[in-house]
């Protein structure tokens, strides 16, 4: 029997009892309970399932979860700090950056990602970042407006 | 001249349609009050139960045994003071959850908070025939308004009885109401304190107007914000009830494939499978969704496969294979269009073909389904939950009684949501299992298995006069629907008629139907009659329009775009199209550029008026004006379903193209509020003018007349 693999998912630490070959996506969802990642495609071509491991998103439908336990990973679940949203959460609230919402825990996260590395990117980086995300509502102006808002109020406040 | 004051059928493009069993009202009165504890209680009665249940007159196939019970609002007001408004309306992103609950909170004076809705759970809401055709804001909002009214009258009485003075006096506000000549206030919760009332309302109550809206009427953030962009609302999909397993169904080959050999003995050894075949359906369900997979691969199937129609035959297919001879009701003529071209200065025929595009809904379509002593709940992202109801009694057989359907706020539909199928599944596994199965349909699954938006042929035949005034105009659609099929211009000569086809690919409902297809059509072959005439296109559309409300978003449109535009560089081009469909009204204007040397098209900036009556939530409205705009963009340029031998080639995200954030341009919109007129439904009809302003743009541009859906899906065509 192989040694269970153990994940660090928002800071918590957790044995995982799944095949090493799992997409993460499937072991966050089904045995953790942490359903704010969503399947969209299971073949990375929606961005609905972004997590961050280790900071940067990926999509985790892509992650066998053996790859995916080296490194810590944050779900949209992990955003929130004591009742306090994430910048990119609450621009996104502000902007009513979403219709049916499925995609927007994916777009939350890589708009998270795109910031941790770049706190002030252009319209083009943007764009280019988040294209890997699939909105069918059609609400891409807002979202691409949350994500600007976002890195401004993270600039000015340093959060 | 026959019919020609007849309206075409309603949409008769919804093939998902089928029989229903008759419906029954299940919820006694009595119930009520168990259900939400005491209070009062007001049923709005539809004056009109045809109207009120959004079902299409004269449809043959749909719901017409027995029309359903008349009630379709309701709302309650209990001992906390807390207001419920109930509709069988399912939330599936169009935010129609915030725009019932602001219009109770209006016209019951209560502040917005202290409003929540229940919405499409079969065994709390009314009957509803299905969220669809735009009909949520021109249905639910004035019944739930005369329930509140109505019930804001109950509470008036019971104050002026609690007092002792004469109601006329009393004023309600903030959820109380007030005496203004003693300064007395009851809350509503007191005065609902112990009491069991319901009443129900005659329809012809009247209701605060819009121009006295002071809650409707506002930008109010959609309800449940902090819910999505926390991850904590659960759709369909993240349903975990305690016991579940995950569910898989075997697909067959190919479209009409049946099954001819079959050996699910590998699968059935597997530790904590099960394995259904019933008829034609086969399924697993295990623990995990990995394990499910894995007991499905196990199966070894054989089919044996029919011949198919493919892509590339299938236009000359739908124009060959139509009904010899329509139906009445898809008809419509006046004058003599034979004439009407005789008399003409300048003919133009043309032949417009428009592919199958999919929905794709970004929540696939998924059911959690439990039995319980022989009842069925199942929780499903439909938008109609009734219906599924209805088809999961019959197939089971059990009384409606016993199945109670519940729709989790949905991850989008856009029409592609009408059918049961996950939920049969789900529940065909679940009562081999004994537990709870859920099936989520994978992308591939959702792609091939679900329904498309049908392709078409439309012809035209048309005529102007030396002075561009339209002489005479022939209209056929073949296959893909009458919606929007009747042109707003005025024509002395004309006839119109829808053609239907037997299906080729299960087809259905996509947003906005068929007035997508018939828009496109018309409105290109409207420019290219304007430019025979050498009339700016929007003067030759202005010049054949009576219309006033479709005058004014031509003319609030062009105004905002700065027609007319003189080009400022090479490839540039500018487009306008505009029409009319379900109470709504739409000009678009596009700028594109164009190359024909690399063969790239791109939409710069789109200008979009949109007016639909009186606005309820012009924040929503903006959303749902800008989200059709985009996703009309894809049909336009790109969007295409690909089969051939039964099979669908592009059944993924990295082959079948949906619009991304470098394909969306500038977009301004602008809302008409026209508080005079009742409000519309707004989801579809904003999606109508995109494809044809955005092709008279690259024409402007080019000088390629695109006559296909979609126009560019490999770039623009080499001369």
């Amino acid at each position: 029997m192989a040694k269970p693999i153990e994940l660090e998912v928002n800071g918590k630490r957790y044995p995982v009892n799944y095949p090493a070959d799992t997409p993460l996506l499937y072991v966050l969802r089904d045995e953790l309970g942490l359903t704010g990642s969503k399947y969209g495609c299971g073949e990375g071509q929606c961005g609905a399932c972004t997590v961050l491991i280790g900071g940067a998103p990926r999509r985790s439908c892509q992650i066998p979860v053996s790859a995916a336990a080296a490194k810590p990973v944050t779900t949209i679940e992990g955003l929130e700090k004591d009742g306090r949203l994430n910048p990119v959460q609450q621009a996104f609230l502000d902007a009513g950056a979403f219709q049916c919402a499925y995609c927007t825990s994916g777009m939350i996260m890589s708009g998270v990602g795109l910031l941790q590395t770049n706190p002030n990117p252009s319209q083009a980086e943007i764009v280019q970042f988040l294209q890997g995300n699939v909105c069918r509502c059609g609400t891409h102006l807002r979202i691409f407006e949350a994500v600007r808002q976002a890195a401004k109020m993270m600039r000015e406040h340093g959060r | 001249m026959s019919g020609v004051e007849d309206k075409f059928v309603i949409e008769p493009e919804r093939y998902e349609f089928s029989a229903a069993p008759m419906h029954q009202f299940e919820l006694a009165r009595r119930d009520f009050f168990k259900i939400l504890g005491a209070g009062i209680a007001v049923f709005a009665i539809a004056k009109d139960a045809t109207a009120a249940q959004e079902t299409a007159p004269g449809h043959r196939s749909f719901h017409n045994e027995e029309w359903p019970k008349d009630i379709n609002a309701w709302v309650h007001i209990g001992e906390d003071g807390g207001v419920t408004g109930f509709t069988g309306k399912a939330e599936i992103g169009q935010n129609a959850r915030t725009e019932l609950a602001q219009t109770i909170a209006d016209e019951l004076r209560v502040p917005f908070e202290s409003v929540r809705m229940v919405m499409a759970d079969t065994a709390l809401t009314p009957f509803d025939a299905g969220t669809f055709g735009s009909r949520t804001t021109p249905t639910i909002t004035p019944q739930l308004r005369r329930g509140a009214a109505a019930a804001r009258d109950i509470l008036v009485e019971a104050a002026a009885k609690e007092w002792n003075v004469a109601s006329a006096g009393l004023l309600a506000a903030e959820g109380k109401v007030v005496d203004p000549a003693s300064g007395r206030s009851l809350k509503y919760a007191e005065l609902a304190r112990g009491k069991t009332l319901a009443q129900n309302l005659p329809a012809e109550d009247p209701i605060t107007p819009a121009t006295q809206w002071t809650i409707a009427g506002k930008a109010i953030p959609k309800v449940d914000g902090r819910a999505f962009v926390t991850g904590r609302h659960q759709y369909t999909p993240d349903l975990r009830p305690a016991g579940m397993l995950h569910g898989k169904v075997l697909r067959p080959s190919s479209f009409g494939a049946t099954l001819t050999a079959y050996d699910d003995s590998a699968a059935k050894a597997m530790t904590g499978v099960f394995v259904v075949r019933d008829g034609d359906f086969v399924g697993v369900a295990a623990p995990s969704a990995h394990q499910a997979q894995t007991a499905l691969d196990a199966i070894h199937a054989q089919w044996k496969e029919v011949p198919q129609i493919s892509d590339k035959e299938i236009f000359s297919y739908l124009k060959q294979n139509a009904a010899a001879k329509t139906d009445d009701r898809f008809r419509k003529q006046r004058g003599s269009v034979e004439e009407g071209l005789t008399d003409a200065a300048h003919r133009l025929d043309a032949t417009y073909n428009v592919a199958y595009i999919a929905h794709a809904p970004l929540e696939p379509r998924a059911a959690v389904a439990q039995w319980t002593e022989g009842k069925l709940t199942v929780w499903t992202g439909t938008q109609r939950p009734f219906a599924n109801r209805d088809e999961l009694a019959d197939l089971f057989h059990v009384p409606e009684s016993s199945v109670r359907v519940i729709v989790p706020d949905t991850g989008s539909a856009y029409g592609g949501k009408h059918t049961s199928d996950a939920a049969i599944e789900a529940a065909r596994l679940a009562r081999a299992a004994g537990c709870p199965v859920k099936v989520t349909w994978t992308r591939e699954e959702e792609f091939t298995w679900a329904y498309f938006r049908p392709a078409g042929v439309i012809e035209i035949k048309s005529g102007i006069s030396g002075d561009g005034t339209l002489t005479a105009w022939d209209f056929h659609n073949y296959h893909s629907g009458a919606s929007g099929i009747e042109t707003p211009y005025v024509v002395a000569n004309q006839r119109t008629e829808y053609h239907p086809v037997p299906l080729i690919l299960r087809s259905g409902s996509y947003r906005g139907l068929a007035a997508t297809a018939n828009h496109f059509a018309r409105e290109t072959h409207m420019d290219a009659l304007g430019r025979m005439a050498n009339v700016d296109p929007l003067d030759f559309r202005l010049r054949n329009l009576s219309d006033p409300r479709l005058r004014a978003v031509l003319e609030a449109a062009a105004k905002s775009f700065g027609w007319p535009r003189k080009k400022t560089q090479a490839g540039q081009g500018f487009g306008v199209a505009c029409g009319y469909e379900k109470g709504s009204y739409v000009a678009t204007f596009a700028e594109v550029a164009g190359d024909k040397k690399s063969g790239a098209a791109r939409v710069v900036r789109m200008v979009e008026a949109f007016e639909c009556g009186a606005i309820v939530n012009p924040d929503g409205l903006r959303n749902q004006v800008v989200g059709a705009m985009i996703q009309g963009l894809g049909g336009a340029l790109f969007e295409a379903i690909e089969f051939e031998n039964g099979r669908i080639k592009n059944p993924h995200f990295a082959t079948y193209r949906v619009p991304r954030f470098r394909d969306v341009p500038e977009i301004e919109t602008i809302l008409l509020d026209r508080k005079d007129i009742p409000s519309a439904g707004a989801g579809e009809t904003p999606i109508m003018a995109v494809a044809p302003a955005i092709g008279n743009a690259i024409f402007d541009a080019t000088g390629i007349r695109l006559n296909n859906l979609p126009m560019v899906p490999n770039g623009l065509p080499s001369v």
